[in-house]
């Protein structure tokens, strides 16, 4: 059975916006930074998709790059979280507010 | 022997590069002889270029050298080229030739500065500039060398600049310059707008075509900067200060040659003053206007170089009474004669100052005639030239420009006659008060004056070395009056002074009225039917040279009365108001320069607090309080970042969707 092309997108969609959401409403850091991976697999799952229905390697390609800086992003991200907990334990990505102008 | 004439400018230009370089290491005395030499050199060169001008024919005259093209620019072509014609040449020759005196004297009287070799820096680079001004075949090459004598003339005048009055003198002669080469500037402009070139050749002959209203303009803007540099009405406030600089200064540039550029100018655009008659009766009246305004106010001045400086002044109205009268050779001649007469004079006073242990002040002198022979001698014979009695030079041009404005208008005569009056007055007064009467400096009380002069021991009789030029009152360094006896100058300074006395004397020669009127005859293809001629016959010509030469006497037998005999109290024919010129500086102070102080104190406090800073306030604060309302926005909370950009993107996607339905 083969299954059509636009079910893989909904899923993609369906993904993204639990990422999305989960972004939005959800205060431990470590949590926000899962929905952040959600989204940006969401999106791969999208590139490859479309990458098989129009029969273009351009979009696998694309996931590559999207793999790479993702882990970049989970090293630095990582760190970062791990030297906030360093400082403070429990906190909240809403207790982290050093920027406010 | 034409092609000389480059040389002319570029000796005093060398002296004057060499004494920049290796002026203080030349020194005193050796500095001021290589500036001698360089303007005797131009001096011979002049004299050499001259015969070969003599030798051609009277149109064949001009001689254009172009040295290289200057400024191209489009339509816009102005060379480095020098005019030879018998005006050029004849300014040439005196400035150049007086200069040579002039130097010579300035070796004696500035030994011992400590400024020495700086002096003659700037007196040769005066002397390039002059004479670039004189030769140059172009308005613009003219108006280099006459910013050039302007900027030496500031120098120069405030050479001593330690003393206060030197400084404000020298910036006060400068600024008053600037009002008039303002004037010289807009009509080069005007000139290039109306015939395309700014070449004297042949743009003169082709502005002496052009309307009436535009030579109008020109002739007048020309004439502002002729008034500026020729000390006229009213700009003529800079000169009686100008005597703070060093004698021979005055001499040179104050008297005999710089402040005869504005009259050499208006002589060398005549075409454009016979295109504008109106413009010439408005010179005449100016020029005779100050020529009398100034000698008032030379009767009743104390100090001897001021007499002097207001006596120059009166003197160039005249030569502009001839310029307006269309007497361009009578100017010319005045300008000759005059250039010996006053730098004679300028000199004399500067031996007698020197002699007098730097004393100016004419009522503390008297008797100096047995004490300074040569200086003395020589002085008097300048006094009856510029007084005008016959058969000294003075008498002859002046008598010409009489003639020559009594053909324009008799109202210019007369007042000219007066003027001619009163110059004798003011002469003979001087020379009184000066050579003869009591020997006042032996007991006139000198107020006391700070012991800020230079502490100069007593002089040597003879020694030039000793002159403290820098003290503002090195007389009274001398403590006790009557301690010390007027000499005579060194024999640098006297010789100088012969040379001047006999050309003073014998000046006359130039241009004869019964000796067929040589310099006229030489000057006239310059002109043209430009020049008036007088068609009086000889025998009204004797009876105005008869008037001119009674005037003068009546002068000298008034001042005579008064100060040789007593007749009447010296007070009463000075009052307080020809001692202070007029008034006019305080007038100037009132309307121009109290308005002008009031305008900058309100820019300084009012403007520029307000505007000025105002407008760099209003910008900081409006981006600062724009900065307030924006920063909200950066609550420093990541998730509202987050919804930020979430709602962004679904605004993208949903204008995206809407355009593309």
């Amino acid at each position: 059975m083969k299954v059509p092309g636009a079910w893989y997108l909904a899923l993609a969609a369906a993904l993204f916006c639990i990422g999305a959401v989960g972004l939005l409403v959800r205060r431990n850091v470590l949590v926000m930074f899962m929905c952040v991976e959600l989204m940006l697999n969401a999106v791969n799952l999208t590139f490859v998709t479309f990458a098989r229905m129009l029969d273009d390697i351009g979009g696998q390609t694309a996931v590559f790059f999207v793999l790479v800086v993702a882990a970049a992003e989970v090293v630095v991200g990582l760190g970062i979280i791990v030297s906030i907990f360093r400082r403070r334990a429990g906190a909240t990505a809403d207790d982290i507010s050093f920027l406010k102008g | 022997m034409l092609q000389a004439v480059w040389l002319i400018p570029a000796l005093p230009l060398t002296g004057f590069l060499v004494l920049l370089i290796a002026g203080k290491r030349l020194g005193d005395p050796r500095a001021g002889w290589l500036a001698t030499a360089m303007m005797g050199a131009a001096f011979l060169t002049t004299v050499v270029v001259f015969f070969g001008l003599v030798g051609r024919h009277g149109e064949e005259r001009v001689f254009t050298q172009t040295i290289y093209t200057w400024i191209a620019s489009g339509s816009f072509h102005v060379d480095v080229a020098f005019l030879v014609d018998p005006l050029s040449i004849t300014m040439a020759l005196f400035v150049t030739g007086v200069g040579t005196l002039i130097h010579l004297y300035a070796v004696g009287y500035m030994h011992g500065d400590e400024k020495f070799p700086k002096f003659f820096v700037y007196l040769n680079l005066f002397a390039f500039s002059m004479l670039m001004l004189v030769l140059s075949a172009n308005f613009l090459l003219t108006f280099l060398g006459w910013e050039g004598v302007g900027a030496c003339s500031y120098f120069l005048i405030s050479f001593w600049f330690d003393r206060p009055t030197a400084a404000s003198a020298g910036k006060k002669a400068f600024i008053t310059n600037r009002i008039g080469d303002f004037g010289f500037m807009i009509a080069m402009f005007l000139i290039f707008a109306t015939v395309g070139t700014l070449d004297y050749v042949p743009g003169l002959a082709a502005l002496g075509r052009a309307p009436e209203y535009t030579a109008s303009a020109i002739g007048l803007l020309l004439f502002l900067g002729a008034a500026g540099k020729s000390a006229q009405l009213p700009l003529y406030v800079w000169l009686p200060d100008a005597m703070e600089g060093p004698t021979p200064v005055s001499a040179l540039i104050h008297a005999a040659t710089m402040v005869t550029a504005g009259v050499f100018l208006m002589v060398r655009v005549n075409p454009v003053l016979a295109a504008a008659p109106d413009v010439g009766t408005f010179i005449a009246w100016v020029g005779v206007l100050t020529a009398l305004f100034a000698a008032t106010i030379a009767c009743a001045q104390n100090d001897i170089k001021k007499v002097l400086a207001y006596s120059t002044i009166s003197q160039l109205g005249y030569m502009f009474l001839a310029v307006g009268a269309g007497a361009y050779s009578a100017a010319i001649f005045h300008m000759v004669t005059h250039a010996f007469f006053k730098a004679l004079l300028f000199l004399g006073a500067g031996s007698v100052i020197h002699g007098m242990h730097d004393e100016q002040d004419m009522k503390r002198m008297g008797g100096l005639r047995k004490l300074l022979p040569v200086t003395s001698a020589t002085f008097i014979v300048g006094w009856l030239a510029i007084a005008g009695v016959p058969p000294f030079s003075g008498f002859w041009s002046k008598d010409d420009i009489l003639l020559n404005a009594f053909d324009k208008s008799p109202a210019l005569w007369a007042v000219g006659l007066l003027t001619a009056l009163l110059t004798a007055y003011y002469m003979t007064r001087q020379v009184i008060l000066v050579f003869y009467g009591d020997e006042k400096w032996k007991t006139a009380a000198r107020p006391e004056t700070p012991a800020e002069a230079h502490a100069e021991p007593e002089h040597e009789p003879v020694a030039a070395g000793a002159h403290g030029g820098g003290s503002p009152d090195p007389a009274a360094a001398h403590g006790a009056h009557g301690d010390f006896k007027p000499h005579e100058s060194p024999r640098i300074m006297t010789i100088p002074l012969v040379i001047l006395a006999v050309l003073a004397a014998f000046g006359g020669l130039l241009n004869l009225p019964f000796g067929g009127t040589p310099l006229e005859h030489w000057l006239e293809p310059v002109f043209g039917e430009n020049l008036r001629h007088v068609t009086s016959s000889g025998g009204s010509k004797v009876v105005f040279a008869t008037l001119a030469f009674a005037a003068a006497v009546f002068g000298g037998l008034v001042a005579a009365a008064i100060y040789r005999r007593h007749r009447i109290a010296e007070a009463r024919v000075e009052p307080r108001i020809l001692q202070r010129a007029w008034l006019i500086d305080e007038l100037y102070q009132k309307v121009i320069a109290h308005p002008g102080q009031a305008l900058s104190q309100w820019l300084a406090s009012v403007f520029d607090a307000k505007v000025i800073d105002g407008a760099v306030n209003g910008v900081a604060s409006l981006v600062r309080a724009g900065g307030t309302r924006l920063r909200v926005v950066q609550s420093g909370f990541v998730r509202s970042y987050a919804l930020a950009v979430a709602l962004g993107a679904v605004g993208i996607l949903a204008f995206a969707l809407v355009r593309s339905l």
